[in-house]
């Protein structure tokens, strides 16, 4: 009898112990250095060895992660009081430094998330455990923003020259792109580009692990077919880029279990609206890109509910504005979407003072967003139709962004997701006049207004909450109606897994091990 | 005029022709090829590679519908219309990458073979080196350089000379080797030397002379590397460093196609795979033959 119950406590105690979670998605992270590359799949890795001194809880709650508590001593001074006896994983203690060393790191101008530390002036030490946050002015979303401002071992850089970050840019690596030394609950055991990523989970982190697993691959799988194949022959256990087509089919398999939800997601065409001429048109002389009339074309021209239908299969919704639906600002009314018309388009072009058209290079990822290139071949074919021959430069993302960042590109296409869930992240980051900080960091087309600028300044410092709100309706209106982008859809991110596995849907695409369980 | 026409039925070559009804069905098939390849824009429905032209609302029609007699890819584009238009591209990047080969291969062979030493030896040698590659990997390895030395925007452009100089130079040893094994046989018969003795120039001679003697095994190796190049185009399409996907070969419509299989739209990757396949089994059978039908001893 004794023996019996041995055996079945044994065999209820065993599945907790060690879970292996093998995680498959379309692309590869960039850099392993948490301060270089604003990427979702990219810190989606990071976040599970790095970690801020806040987090999301389940329903993207703030919630406690470094720093145990805060307080608002001035509208422009917030006290963090850290959390004591937390370690890195290389053993060395978390203490106020590492803070004020991160700071420091992630403002270096070749990294592009400083953002995430935007209208923070300083970081002052008080003592070993608690730092001030000197602001620029009021702050509504800081505890927000800095989730992604991730801390790093200030020893552990400096033991291995890698106080500077990786400048992608200049295809730099330095010994922070391929190790790591965080507070996570995962320890990096290995990361070989294009082929796979290993993830142990840390013993001695300071948090309690709600799931079981112990292990985490992750396999890059560029191809559609093989990522579905490997994961209906079991070969992995979680797949969160599906392929539209298969979506219908897979949820019929009853080995598999589906995660429904969207992401806060936007796919967008930006344009150069700074060079006077067109780096790769045919148009000599004058950049048509600041013709608003062409833009409004452009706009026009897109069937986005044939995107939706047929390259999509359902799994978008159409877009008229920058942000997706879950971001703070975005309002379905705003974000109706007008059908297409490639005749008034043809029109538009006409006026502008192109009776017969022009030529431009249309720069694509073909392996990031969900069907990135056939949805950019779609494209080339609507503006055909308004009399635009649009060549298609369709290159893998890793290429890709370094080109759109040095702003050698005429048009180009990119998905913006919201890691803060408000919409102040898109518009600073997208529509801002670019600077050398945070602002405009991704606007690739160097798109400027000044008007816009100047609302955009004002809402980050607005803790009025109304007023605040006005102000992004009147900067999404603006950008929607001046057409400075080409909104394509909002991505839906169904998650497909073995039924044996149970996790979170997240909307900002970052699934997390420690909510993970695999039975 | 009738009496040539005697004369050609009567032929070696046609008389094996007519004796071997395969390759009477191969040579139709590849004749099929080749007419729809080269009048496809007065057979096709649809220009495929016009973006105007295509609808994204006619996307994955199935085979059968009214005007898809094969159905309709992803993005609207008429399958019948596609294959026409990527036969195209597999066959012209196949022919020229063959001609740029067999130049190359050809004219180095005969400088090895005729003149001997040094030059023989050092030009053998680089053979051999690439001998010890497949082809494919030299394809990809002088594509990818390519590709990176060319500014990036430039790609859609020069993706079809790339291809052909890539496919081209992973061909050429064959062809050297060849030629200067038989130029070094020709070169010590009495014909040449005879030549030589004349006062015919090195060149004349190799040209001339020895040239016309080497042509035939030259063709033989010839038909069957149009094939052998048609299947690399469609391999290095199908692994997404050819032709750019607005410009579909039979590789890329293979790639493209081969993500919709699990959905159910078998017919994006069936149809294209089975041209590719009839377009170069046709050949090579027509390669076999020819080579049976040269060699005197088989005769």
């Amino acid at each position: 009898m004794k023996k019996l119950l041995a055996a079945v406590v044994l065999a209820i105690a065993l599945p907790a112990q060690a879970a292996t979670l093998r995680w498959a998605a379309q692309n590869d992270i960039l850099t392993f250095d948490p301060h270089s590359q604003n990427h979702a799949t990219t810190l989606a890795m990071l976040m599970h060895v790095y970690e801020g001194l806040t987090r999301y809880g389940k329903k993207y709650e703030i919630e406690p992660a470094l720093a145990t508590s805060w307080k608002q001593l001035s509208p422009t001074q917030w006290r963090f009081n850290l959390r004591r006896n937390v370690k890195f994983h290389d053993g060395t203690p978390f203490t106020a430094d590492d803070v004020i060393f991160s700071f420091g790191r992630i403002q270096q101008p070749q990294g592009t998330l400083q953002v995430y530390v935007a209208g923070v002036n300083e970081i002052r030490k008080v003592d070993d455990h608690t730092v001030d946050f000197i602001l620029a002015g009021p702050d509504p979303v800081l505890l927000r923003k800095i989730i992604d401002f991730r801390i790093m071992s200030k020893a552990w850089a400096e033991k291995n020259r890698a106080q500077n970050v990786q400048d992608a840019k200049a295809k730099d690596e330095t010994y922070a792109s391929r190790n790591a030394n965080g507070t996570g609950a995962y320890i990096l055991k290995g990361w070989e580009p294009d082929k796979r990523l290993v993830f142990a989970a840390n013993p001695a982190w300071w948090d309690k692990n709600e799931g079981n697993v112990t292990d985490v691959i992750y396999t890059p799988i560029k191809s559609d077919a093989t990522r579905v194949s490997a994961l209906l022959a079991g070969d992995v256990d979680l797949v969160t880029d599906l392929p539209t087509q298969d979506v219908a089919r897979l949820k019929q398999n009853p080995s598999l279990r589906m995660l429904e939800g969207h992401e806060v997601r936007t796919i967008f065409i930006g344009l150069d609206q700074h060079n006077n001429e067109l780096q790769y048109s045919d148009v000599k002389g004058k950049n048509p890109f600041k013709d608003v009339r062409v833009r409004r074309a452009l706009n026009l021209a897109v069937d986005r509910d044939a995107i939706k239908r047929v390259t999509m299969r359902g799994l978008s919704i159409p877009a008229a504005i920058m942000v997706a639906p879950g971001v703070h600002g975005h309002t379905t009314e705003l974000d109706k979407v007008s059908g297409a018309d490639p005749a008034a388009a043809r029109k538009l072009i006409a006026e502008a003072g192109y009776p017969n058209g022009f030529e431009f290079t249309l720069d694509c990822p073909n392996n990031r967003y969900v069907n990135d290139e056939e949805i950019c071949q779609a494209l080339v074919g609507m503006w055909a139709k308004a009399g635009l021959r649009v060549k298609l430069n369709a290159i893998p993302f890793s290429t890709h962004i370094p080109k759109i960042l040095k702003h050698d590109t005429s048009a180009y296409m990119l998905g913006w997701g919201v890691a803060t869930f408000d919409s102040l992240y898109s518009l600073q980051s997208l529509v801002r006049t670019k600077t050398t900080g945070a602002d405009g960091s991704f606007n690739c087309g160097r798109m400027s207004d000044a008007k816009l600028d100047a609302l955009i300044d004002a809402m980050k410092t607005e803790m009025d909450v109304k007023k605040r709100d006005a102000m992004i309706r009147e900067a999404l209106t603006r950008v929607r109606d001046e057409a400075f982008y080409v909104p394509l859809h909002h991505q839906l991110r169904p998650w497909a897994m073995k039924k044996n596995v149970t996790t979170l849907h997240r909307a900002d695409d970052r699934p997390e091990a420690r909510f993970a369980r695999v039975d | 005029m009738r009496a040539s026409i005697r004369r050609l039925w009567q032929h070696d070559l046609a008389w094996s022709l007519r004796r071997s009804p395969v390759t009477v069905i191969a040579a139709a098939l590849t004749l099929l090829c080749i007419g729809g390849a080269l009048f496809a824009p007065w057979i096709a429905p649809q220009n495929p590679f016009d973006p105007a032209s295509l609808n994204l609302n006619e996307a994955f029609h199935r085979p059968g519908d009214a005007g898809y007699p094969l159905g309709s890819d992803d993005q609207g584009r008429d399958l019948f219309s596609t294959i026409l238009y990527g036969a195209r591209i597999s066959l012209g990047v196949g022919l020229a990458a063959v001609l740029l080969a067999l130049v190359l291969g050809v004219s180095l062979g005969l400088v090895s073979g005729y003149v001997g030493g040094r030059l023989d030896a050092f030009i053998m040698r680089v053979a051999d080196v690439q001998l010890s590659f497949p082809a494919i990997l030299i394809a990809l390895l002088v594509d990818g350089v390519a590709r990176v030395s060319l500014p990036s925007n430039m790609a859609g452009s020069v993706a079809i000379p790339v291809l052909i100089f890539s496919i081209g130079i992973s061909g050429w040893v064959q062809y050297a080797r060849t030629v200067r094994g038989l130029t070094l046989v020709e070169r010590e018969k009495e014909y040449v030397q005879a030549a030589r003795v004349i006062g015919r120039r090195p060149l004349a001679i190799m040209l001339a002379h020895v040239l016309p003697n080497v042509m035939g095994s030259v063709l033989v190796i010839a038909t069957i590397h149009i094939a052998t190049a048609i299947i690399t185009e469609a391999t290095l399409s199908f692994l997404g460093v050819g032709v750019p996907p607005t410009q579909p070969s039979l590789g890329t419509l293979i790639r493209v196609g081969n993500d919709f299989l699990f959905s159910g739209e078998w017919w994006i990757t069936l149809f294209p795979g089975c041209a590719l396949v009839i377009l170069v089994l046709s050949i090579n059978l027509l390669g076999d033959w020819l080579r049976d039908a040269l060699n005197p001893k088989l005769r």
